[in-house]
C-alpha cells in the first residue's frame, strides 16, 4: 500500500512502517585521528505500527527501550533516520518546514514533566493561548474565550482565577491540567502523551488519567501514550506496544496481550508489576540482567541472554514480528509454546 | 508483641522546618515501634513527611529543620541523648539508609571495594584491608555482584547493581535497621522486583529490620509485613499489610487503595477519583488535616485532631470515626435536627 499526500482518508490516523533512529555516539579524539567508523546508539530500530483514528496505542517498556525516541519521530520533532511516518496518509519527510509547522497543530505533546515544560514567567492563560497566536493568528480577539472555555473543560475552575496565575503558584496535578489544555487549545487530532501522570501522586493520577479519557471522547483525540507502568496503560489503552532495546517484542490489543502475554519478555515485564494486594504475590523469579547497551545490541533476538526460554538459535536468527493470534503480533521464535 | 520483640520504639516525635513562611510541623507528633526483623513499609504521597521521618530516625534533618519533639528509643536507649561522636558511630553499625538516587551517594572516584572496605574501617578501625576486602567480597556475592564486579566504578556499574552495592554498604557493619527511602523508586520494574526479592531474602538471612518509604502502595503489599500510612505529618493508619489492604479503616487509606491502578484484568476497572490534593503544610487543615478530602467528615472533624489509638490489637488508626469524643455526639444531633 503506497500512501501518498493524495491519500488523505486513511482509516489510521498514523502509520509507521520500519521507522529507525540511530544516534551517532560522539567520537573523542584518538578516533577522529584514526577516523574510526562511527558508531550508534539504535535507540529505534526497526518499528512498524498504525494507530486508528480514535484509538490510544500504548507504548510500554523500560529506560532505554526507544519509547520516548519513536513518539518524538512519529510527530516529526526529531528526523528519522530511515523509514516511513505518515500522519493522516501524509508522508512527513515530503513537507518542508513551514508545510510541517503547519500541521503541527494537528498533533500535540504533553510530557512528564509539568514545571518544566510550561514557562516560570508566563501566566497560565498566556501559555495556554501560545497555540492559538502561532496558528490562529486571525482569531485573535477571540484567543481569551477559548482559553478560558479550555481551562474549564480541563477542571480549572474557575479558570478566570487561574488565567492570570503563574506555574509556581499551583500544585503538580493544576499545571498538568494547564498542559493538557495547552495541547487541547488548536483542537489537535493527535495528542502525544509521554509519560504524563508518572510524576502526579497516586491520588491525583487517577483523577488525571480519568480527565484524558474524558477529553479523548469529547474532542475525537488519538492517544499515542508512552509509559513505563504497565498497571497505568490498563485505564487509557486500546492497543498496547510492549518495546524492548528500539524493537517491538509485542503488540496486540491490550486486552489479549494482557490476558495471555505471548513474548517472553512481556510476561516478566507483566511479572514484575506489584500487584496492590497481599494475597497475590509474585513467586515467579526475575529474569537476571538489565536492558543491555543499545550501541551494540545482543545478536538474534535481543532479549536472549536474558531470556530463560531461549534456545540455541535465538542469539542467531532475529525473530521477525509474526501474527500469532488474530492482531496479537510477537517477534519470537517459540511464541506458540506460550499460547 | 512484647517488649523484647522492638527493636525501635519512635515517641511523639516532631521535626519542625523554619521557613520564611513561619514553622512547618513535616512530622507532628508520630508515634510507632519497628519490631525486630519486620519489614515496615511507610506510604505516603510526596510532602506527606515519610523521607523527613526517615531522617529522623537516624537525627540526620538538617537545618533550616530540627527535631522539636520527642524520643527515638533503640534497644533501650534514647538516642536523643547521644552526642555526635555517639551518633557517628550509631549510624552504619546500628542503622543504615539506602537513598533513591545511588549515583549521588556513592563516590564516583572511588572503586565499590574501596567503599565498603572504607565503611568497615571507619567503624573497625582495627580491620586490616585483606580482611575488609574478604567481607565485602562475601557479602556482594550474596546480593548477586561478582567478585569481577569489585573493582569497578559507579558510573561502569548497571542501575540495579548501584543499589545493591548500596545494600551491601548498609548490610556490612550488621545493622540492625535499613531505611530505604525510595529506594527501589528509580529502578526499571524488572530490577526493581529483584531488588525486592533481595531485601526480603536479606531480612530473612540477617534477621535486619527493614523501613522501607515509598509512594508505591503496590510495592509495600508485595514486600511488606506491616504498613504505615502517612498524611500530611501524621501517621493516619498502621497494622499489618493483610489488615491495611483486606479492611482499611482510615478514609484515605480506602480512598488511596481504591486509587492504586492494577494490571489484572477485571480488577479494580474503575479508579477511585479522591478530590483534592495534599495541603501545604505550612497552614495545615484544622481538627483532622484529611478532613477537607473526606468524603465521611463529621462536624467534630473540622475542628479536633483525633488521636492516633489502637482500634484492634496491633491496628492502629487517627480518625474520628473510631473513637468517641463527647462533642462528637452533641454535633452529629446538632447536624441531624
Amino acid at each position: 500500500m503506497s500512501a501518498t499526500k493524495e491519500n488523505k482518508s486513511s482509516e489510521y490516523l498514523v502509520e509507521v512502517k520500519d521507522m529507525k533512529k540511530w544516534f551517532p555516539v560522539q567520537k573523542n579524539f584518538i578516533d577522529q585521528v584514526f577516523a574510526r567508523e562511527l558508531e550508534y546508539v539504535h535507540a529505534v530500530d526497526g518499528v512498524s505500527f498504525k494507530i486508528r483514528k480514535g484509538e490510544v496505542l500504548g507504548l510500554a517498556g523500560e529506560s532505554g527501550s526507544g519509547k520516548t525516541t519513536i513518539g518524538r519521530v512519529t510527530i516529526g520533532l526529531e528526523p528519522k533516520t530511515s523509514g516511513d511516518v505518515y500522519f493522516d496518509g501524509i508522508d512527513l519527510s515530503t513537507l518542508s518546514r513551514e508545510e510541517l509547522r503547519k500541521l503541527r497543530r494537528r498533533m500535540q505533546v504533553i510530557f512528564q514533566d509539568p514545571l518544566a515544560s510550561l514557562n516560570p514567567r508566563m501566566s497560565l492563560g498566556e501559555s495556554i493561548m501560545q497555540g492559538l497566536k502561532i496558528h490562529y493568528p486571525e482569531t485573535a480577539p477571540q484567543h481569551r474565550d477559548i482559553a478560558i472555555e479550555t481551562m474549564e473543560k480541563v477542571g480549572l475552575s474557575p479558570a478566570r482565577f487561574y488565567f492570570n496565575k503563574y506555574p509556581h503558584q499551583i500544585s503538580g496535578g493544576q499545571r498538568q491540567r494547564v498542559v493538557i489544555a495547552r495541547a487541547l487549545i488548536t483542537k489537535p487530532d493527535l495528542v502525544l502523551a509521554d509519560e504524563p501522570i508518572a510524576m502526579a501522586d497516586v491520588s491525583v493520577r487517577a483523577l488525571l488519567l480519568d480527565l484524558m479519557v474524558q477529553l479523548k471522547e469529547e474532542y475525537n483525540l488519538t492517544y499515542l501514550f508512552i509509559t513505563h507502568d504497565l498497571a497505568t496503560a490498563k485505564y487509557i489503552c486500546d492497543n498496547i506496544a510492549v518495546l524492548y532495546l528500539g524493537k517491538i517484542a509485542e503488540i496486540g490489543n491490550l486486552r489479549d496481550v494482557y490476558s495471555a502475554p505471548l513474548h517472553p519478555y512481556t510476561q516478566a515485564l507483566m511479572a514484575a508489576v506489584p500487584v496492590p494486594n497481599p494475597h497475590d504475590r509474585r513467586t515467579t523469579p526475575m529474569p537476571e540482567g538489565e536492558i543491555p547497551n543499545p550501541i551494540h545490541p545482543p545478536s538474534g533476538c535481543r532479549f536472549h541472554p536474558r531470556c530463560p526460554f531461549a534456545k540455541p538459535d535465538c542469539s542467531k536468527v532475529e525473530p521477525e514480528l509474526r501474527e500469532i493470534m488474530p492482531n496479537h503480533f510477537v517477534a519470537c521464535h517459540y511464541a506458540e509454546d506460550f499460547k | 508483641m512484647n517488649e523484647n520483640d522492638i527493636l525501635m520504639q519512635i515517641k511523639e516525635l516532631s521535626v519542625t522546618y523554619e521557613t520564611r513562611l513561619g514553622p512547618v510541623s513535616a512530622v507532628d507528633r508520630i508515634s510507632f515501634d519497628i519490631y525486630k526483623g519486620e519489614i515496615l513499609g511507610l506510604v505516603g504521597e510526596s510532602g506527606c513527611g515519610k523521607s523527613t521521618m526517615g531522617k529522623a530516625l537516624m537525627r540526620m534533618i538538617q537545618p533550616p529543620g530540627y527535631i522539636s519533639n520527642g524520643q527515638l528509643i533503640f534497644e533501650g536507649e534514647d538516642i536523643m541523648t547521644y552526642d555526635e561522636k555517639q551518633m557517628r558511630d550509631f549510624r552504619g553499625r546500628k542503622v543504615s539508609m539506602i537513598f533513591q538516587d545511588p549515583m549521588t551517594s556513592l563516590n564516583p572516584v572511588q572503586r565499590v571495594d574501596q567503599h565498603i572496605v572504607e565503611a568497615i574501617q571507619m567503624h573497625e578501625p582495627k580491620t586490616k584491608v585483606e580482611q575488609a576486602l574478604e567481607r565485602a567480597k562475601i557479602l556482594l556475592q550474596k546480593l548477586g555482584i561478582m567478585e569481577n564486579r569489585m573493582t569497578s566504578y559507579p558510573h561502569q556499574l548497571s542501575g540495579g547493581m548501584r543499589q545493591r552495592v548500596m545494600v551491601g554498604l548498609g548490610l556490612v557493619l550488621n545493622a540492625n535497621l535499613i531505611i530505604a527511602d525510595e529506594a527501589t523508586t528509580s529502578l526499571d520494574v524488572i530490577v526493581e522486583a529483584k531488588l525486592a526479592d533481595q531485601l526480603k531474602e536479606i531480612r530473612d538471612e540477617f534477621g535486619v529490620s527493614l523501613l522501607v518509604i515509598t509512594h508505591n502502595i503496590a510495592l509495600v503489599a508485595e514486600l511488606a509485613d506491616r504498613v504505615a500510612v502517612m498524611y500530611a505529618g501524621h501517621i493516619v493508619e498502621l497494622g499489618s499489610v493483610e489488615a491495611i489492604f483486606d479492611n482499611p479503616m482510615h478514609p484515605y487509606t480506602i480512598g488511596l487503595l481504591h486509587s492504586v491502578p492494577t494490571i489484572k484484568l477485571n480488577e479494580r476497572e474503575e479508579l477511585y477519583k479522591m478530590g483534592g490534593e495534599p495541603p501545604n503544610l505550612t497552614h495545615p487543615p484544622s481538627g483532622c488535616r484529611f478532613h477537607p478530602r473526606c468524603p465521611k467528615a463529621m462536624p467534630i472533624c473540622t475542628t479536633h485532631e483525633p488521636d492516633f489509638l489502637m482500634a484492634e490489637p496491633d491496628r492502629f488508626v487517627k480518625c474520628w470515626l473510631y473513637q468517641d469524643h463527647p462533642e462528637k455526639e452533641s454535633q452529629s444531633t446538632e447536624v441531624s435536627k
